[in-house]
């Protein structure tokens, strides 16, 4: 699935970045960064409630190219511009996270991880 | 470089979470230059900022030590932290001594120590209580 059908399906907003042709075949939902480290896969999509700049330099280290913040959260400009500079897609939706993540699975999100 | 090795060193900040994760960082962009395979830089960079977070929460800081060459990535993080009493239960996945601050900031679910050795290819850590903690990670790569 394409980031932009993702965007459509959490009716997302971009925060930054916005590779909208970045393809998705997988994804992790999880506010703890040791469990999202745990995972690994190609491709993820990452949706946390965390905002914090650990959230980004964890997707630096796991190749992830694309968040969603979830329960409407939003990261702060220092976070932002963190993901910017990794290049790293950031988008938020009002979903909370198990909402967001069944609406994912349903349409076809369904890699799994290590577990 | 005249053994063949590219050595770099870090500091580590202590207690400061927003810069945890710079000196990993650095080290991955070294590594993406020296064209190694993507899969060992994953397990390199993830293995040594689980080591870097280590140092920070824990360790009140320390210092990175990296060596790059003839197929082998060795990462040394040593701290002058409290040290593990024990380092057996520590290696176990869930347990934490991690406060509710670091946990805030998405760590401390005691994954960090199983997450090193789930990714390093060798893994040595030397602990004592009251002096510090040495974390020695080995990755290595197919030489090109």
């Amino acid at each position: 699935m394409r980031l932009s059908e993702v965007t459509k399906i959490l009716e997302a907003e971009i925060l930054t970045g916005g590779q909208m042709d970045m393809e998705i075949e997988s994804a992790c939902g999880s506010d703890l960064m040791s469990d999202v480290m745990a995972y690994v896969k190609e491709n993820v999509l990452l949706l946390t409630g965390l905002v914090t700049p650990q959230v980004i330099r964890t997707a630096e280290m796991m190749d992830i190219k694309a968040i969603v913040f979830v329960r409407g959260k939003t990261p702060g400009q220092n976070v932002l511009e963190l993901a910017q500079e990794k290049g790293i897609s950031v988008l938020r939706t009002c979903d909370p996270m198990f909402i967001a993540c069944g609406k994912l699975y349903s349409a076809g999100i369904t890699g799994k991880g290590v577990w | 470089m005249a053994d063949g090795l590219m050595k770099l060193h870090y500091e580590i900040p202590a207690d400061d979470l927003t810069y945890a994760g710079e000196a990993s960082s650095s080290v991955k962009k070294v590594l993406v230059q020296l064209g190694i395979n993507p899969v060992q830089i994953k397990k390199a960079a993830v293995s040594m900022y689980e080591a870097e977070i280590n140092a920070v929460i824990h360790g009140h800081g320390g210092a990175a030590d990296i060596e790059i060459g003839n197929g082998r990535i060795f990462i040394c993080i040593e701290d002058k932290g409290p040290g593990i009493p024990d380092l057996e239960l520590a290696m176990q996945e869930g347990w934490s001594t991690a406060s509710d601050e670091v946990r805030e900031m998405g760590f401390g679910a005691g994954m960090g120590l199983p997450n090193i050795k789930r990714y390093a290819d060798k893994l040595d850590i030397e602990t004592e209580t009251g002096k510090g903690t040495k974390v020695m990670i080995t990755v290595m790569y197919p030489n090109t």
